[in-house]
């Protein structure tokens, strides 16, 4: 082994991780959605069994990491997870040199409409959509994806965090009041459903949009709604500060405004990021603890037109412990 | 007599019929089914020969115009009872050989059962016509060749066959000859299945032990009890009342009468707290030996006529005709052991 002489913050931007293994580093693959083809799985295994130790960790937040990989070996990596780069669509300027950026953290999604019977939209081809949109981008920005309130992808604890929702529509000449819907709603979500004179009565201020209703209906009076609608969450975290988990930004909200929102928040970090952060990084919620959601509010809502149907909260709080205090 | 049309006379035909009749017809409802972007296939009315759903086998079955979801049967005042309107149009209803079979098990629940027939019942089987979809092959869960419904009975005004770009017409009922004046005259037999996949020996004689085979019992456990399969069928027939007071004056209201479920919890709920069958492998015995013995012991023919649509929508994967099977390998080996 030659004398090692890396560029460090090169390396990790390059998505390699710094091991506490000298010599060592793991090689991140980006699987926006959580969806990988096989051909690019046996390609991480084909790596792992050629460069690492034949071992791969499975992260966190929906990625791979293949551990155990000779810092000089990365350039061959990074030619070697080109083909999955490819066929997993990721944005990337130069063939070859591997993941451009790592600071845009992996963009999860749980199963969603591809496969759960909850799920309200396909929160993997949003996800995917979305990291076409913002990466690569070296900024530390979470976002991830859920396909109804059960919030399975725990997007409470992103700084974006989509969850799934549908307007339940209600056929009263459809409806045999059999009960089911008021009892799963019951049971399964928040209890918004009530038997009056024989048919069902939605509260829509209790309403979540979760279609357990529509789920359970067996005559077909509940469907879902053409469109699809999200709740959007905003600024969860975990660390050591201040965890606390995301509150509701905007519910009814359309894709295409969520999309805008996400992006437009790329220029506010910018703007407002402490110039002296430990390796330029620090979390939006921090930003935002020190400039006002006001000012964040502005920078996010920067060409976004919402629609009549959405209910956008004004302001927002949050909770969670503070360990940087001593009244925590 | 029968004809042979593209399908814009097709079309054609349809459009002249709307004038008309109501045309009561399986219609893809994109979005509408259980899950997210799924469809169902269900009646509806249509103008439009577009609008007709004729290669699926309906999600739904034909009944919902007979004996709808939920109908209003009559509003009450204090010393009045004025009977909910029907519009007097008639109806042509689409419909395939199995559901035509159906019609005959409807008739004898709501017309030839007990002393007088159902008034509700009756004014919307006066309005309707039927037209038979050809089956030219047979869709997953089909058992109409067990069932003996596959060729459908006397009492179609015409059929529809599509193969390619012609539509094929047995037209039966002279009356309905004029609409086709557009086609080429040829003898046309609707198509129909001779096998199906799916094969059920219902057994001629069911012994009363069967109440306490253990077969019943897996159900219990698997059943959810939503009832899907009693609300697809297209010969359950079992509804129950809805006397509503309206809220602004609760002296007026309506009476309605919506769809029930033997399987659905509360279906045999009597005064005092009783409930006859508890659990849902009771309730299943009670549906199955109701659709393939009790219905027979009184009008002399199966209540099921297998057409499979609650296999098709049992969220449970419980299969009712594997079910009949099993009913049959009972009977026979009690057979054995007597």
């Amino acid at each position: 082994m030659g004398k090692l002489d890396v560029n460090v913050p090169k390396l990790k931007k390059n998505a390699f991780r710094y091991s506490k293994v000298r010599g060592e580093t793991a090689s991140r693959v980006r699987i926006p959605g959580g969806v990988i083809d096989a051909a690019s799985l046996q390609r991480v295994v084909d790596i792992a069994n050629k460069y690492g130790k034949g071992v791969i960790d499975i992260t966190n937040r929906q990625g791979i990491e293949i551990p155990g990989i000779p810092l000089e070996d990365v350039p061959e990596v990074n030619k070697e997870v080109q083909l999955i780069i490819d066929s997993l669509r990721i944005n990337q300027d130069e063939k070859g040199t591997g993941y451009p950026s790592s600071g845009t953290r992996n963009i999860e999604a749980c199963p969603g409409a591809r496969l759960c019977p909850f799920g309200c939209y396909d929160t993997t081809a949003f996800a995917q959509k979305m990291e076409k949109e913002i990466f690569p981008n070296d900024r530390h920005v979470k976002v991830a994806f859920t396909g109804c309130s059960n919030d399975c992808a725990k997007v409470r604890l992103a700084d974006f965090g989509i969850m799934g929702m549908t307007e339940p529509q209600y056929d009263p000449d459809r409806c045999v009041a059999c009960g089911q819907c008021i009892n799963y709603c019951k049971k399964r979500s928040v209890g918004a459903l009530s038997l009056v004179n024989g048919k069902v009565h939605r509260d829509t201020a209790k309403c979540i949009g979760c279609g357990v209703c529509v789920t359970y209906c067996p005559t077909r009076a509940w469907t879902r709604s053409k469109e699809h609608y999200f709740r959007l969450v905003l600024l969860g975290r975990t660390g050591k500060k201040n965890p606390r988990l995301a509150q509701d930004f905007i519910k009814w909200c359309d894709e295409e405004s969520i999309l805008k929102i996400v992006k437009n928040a790329y220029a506010y970090i910018e703007e407002y990021i402490d110039p002296n952060a430990v390796e330029h990084k620090e979390h939006i919620g921090y930003i935002v603890d020190r400039t006002g959601f006001d000012k964040f509010k502005e920078y996010i809502l920067q060409g976004v037109t919402l629609s009549d149907k959405a209910e956008m909260m004004h302001t927002m709080y949050w909770g969670g412990n503070h360990y940087d205090r001593y009244d925590s | 007599m029968g004809y042979k049309l593209t399908r814009d006379d097709f079309a054609q035909v349809i459009h002249r019929l709307s004038g008309q009749y109501r045309i009561y017809a399986p219609v893809l409802k994109k979005g509408a089914g259980r899950f997210t972007d799924t469809d169902v296939v269900r009646y509806d009315f249509v103008t439009d020969a577009d609008e007709i759903e004729l290669t699926k086998k309906s999600d739904y079955a034909f009944k919902e115009f007979l004996t709808p979801l939920s109908e209003t049967l009559f509003y009450f005042t204090e010393s009045k009872v004025t009977e909910a309107e029907l519009p007097d149009t008639p109806v042509l209803i689409f419909l395939r050989s199995c559901d035509m079979h159906a019609i005959k098990r409807l008739d004898q629940i709501y017309l030839q059962n007990g002393s007088m027939p159902d008034w509700f019942y009756n004014r919307r089987r006066e309005l309707v016509k039927f037209v038979l979809i050809g089956c030219s092959h047979s869709y997953e869960n089909c058992f109409c060749v067990s069932m003996g419904s596959n060729i459908a009975p006397d009492g179609y005004v015409f059929s529809v066959d599509v193969r390619d770009d012609e539509v094929l017409c047995d037209v039966p009922d002279v009356a309905f000859d004029s609409f086709f004046a557009a086609g080429t005259q040829q003898n046309v037999v609707p198509c129909h299945v001779t096998e199906n996949e799916t094969r059920v020996t219902v057994p001629e004689n069911i012994p009363l032990s069967i109440f306490k085979d253990p077969l019943w019992d897996e159900y219990t456990t698997r059943c959810i009890g939503c009832g899907r399969c009693n609300f697809v069928c297209p010969t359950c027939t079992c509804y129950t009342m809805q006397d509503v007071y309206y809220t602004d004056n609760g002296r007026v209201g309506e009476r309605r009468r919506v769809g029930a479920s033997c399987m659905v919890d509360g279906f045999t709920n009597v005064a005092g707290g009783g409930q006859y069958r508890k659990t849902q492998g009771e309730r299943m015995r009670f549906k199955v030996l109701h659709k393939i013995s009790d219905h027979k012991k009184r009008f002399g023919v199966n209540m099921c006529v297998g057409c499979g649509r609650c296999d098709d929508v049992c969220p449970e994967y419980i299969s009712y005709s594997n079910i009949i099977n099993k009913v049959n390998d009972a009977v026979n080996a009690a057979g054995k052991e007597a």
